[in-house]
């Protein structure tokens, strides 16, 4: 258990995802794809956020560059500048739920009005702004 | 540390072999079962990276409304018929998909990352290093309320636009399912 293998589940991940949303015809099969392709990138936002350090990404640089010099020089704790900057790949991640909610729910209204409309879910058969 | 590493390769195993499942399977409502699947492993690989908070959110987000949503929509657009078969870039896909997948799995062992364990501010006194530690691990201990002050005080701007995006989500998917022409 490591940042590498948590990184290369969340690549095999994205990458099944990806085929399925490439190769196939049913239109809720490509919407699942893609809910995979999004908890691949949630897998590794959250696992970098758990190993590695946030410096360069600090969302309030000064502060984090004046607790990281006091620390150096006075061998005090970092403050909160930096330690809470350690869980932005989490929030991330929620934002990227959020989005996915969102997504889905859009989605899936094109998915039933189309099947309304056009009696099929296959993704070839939607080709009604072809020119 | 030996029960977290079984418990992670177990996850993701079961993690993998699901998410083929979703793509490989014929019967498409099988296909979403094994998606539920996949969502709940991932929550469980949540907890073991120390993101509680994000594995409820998931097991309530995905496992529990999005997967419903996607039954749904099975259940109402069912072609028993067809199954679930493959369009003609079937084979481009899978070549690009197995392109990605070296290409990112290069990447990941040739990058040096700046990890945690190994370089809490290199040259810092060992003082600093110790107090360093102990915060990372107060912070992981409890995540939930760093992230309410991260999301509530840093990010409050793409917090609210969250809340406007899924407004004009459900306002669209209302306009689009709606019965008749309007």
């Amino acid at each position: 258990m490591s940042l590498e293998s948590f990184l290369i589940l969340s690549g095999i991940i994205f990458s099944i995802g990806m085929y399925g949303a490439l190769s196939k015809k049913n239109v809720i099969t490509v919407l699942m794809s893609i809910e995979l392709m999004f908890n691949a990138v949630n897998i590794a936002a959250v696992a970098l956020s758990r190993y590695v350090v946030p410096r360069g990404i600090a969302v309030n640089p000064a502060a984090a560059e004046a607790e990281v010099a006091g620390a150096l020089a006075s061998g005090t704790a970092l403050g909160e500048t930096v330690l809470s900057t350690l869980l932005t790949g989490q929030v991330f991640a929620i934002f990227i739920i959020t989005v996915a909610a969102a997504e889905v729910a859009l989605g899936l209204g094109i998915v039933i009005a189309l099947y309304r409309n056009r009696e099929t879910v296959d993704i070839t058969q939607a080709n009604l702004m072809k020119g | 540390m030996l029960s977290l590493d079984m418990a992670f390769w177990t996850m993701a195993v079961v993690t993998v072999v699901s998410a083929a499942a979703v793509v490989l399977l014929k019967d498409v409502f099988r296909a979403a079962l094994c998606l539920v699947l996949t969502f709940m492993v991932v929550a469980g690989l949540f907890v073991l990276l120390s993101a509680e908070f994000l594995a409820v959110v998931q097991v309530l987000i995905y496992a529990g409304a999005i997967s419903i949503l996607i039954i749904f929509a099975i259940m109402l657009t069912r072609d028993v018929h067809q199954g679930n078969p493959s369009n003609r870039f079937r084979y481009p896909a899978l070549v690009l998909a197995a392109l990605l997948l070296a290409a990112i799995v290069l990447v990941v062992i040739k990058t040096d990352w700046n990890q945690l364990d190994s370089r809490v501010l290199p040259g810092a006194p060992t003082e600093a290093v110790g107090a360093t530690e102990t915060g990372v691990k107060n912070v992981f201990s409890n995540t939930t309320p760093v992230i309410a002050r991260l999301l509530l005080r840093d990010f409050v701007l793409p917090f609210e636009v969250a809340s406007v995006l899924l407004l004009a989500a459900i306002l669209g998917a209302l306009a689009l399912v709606r019965e008749g022409e309007g």
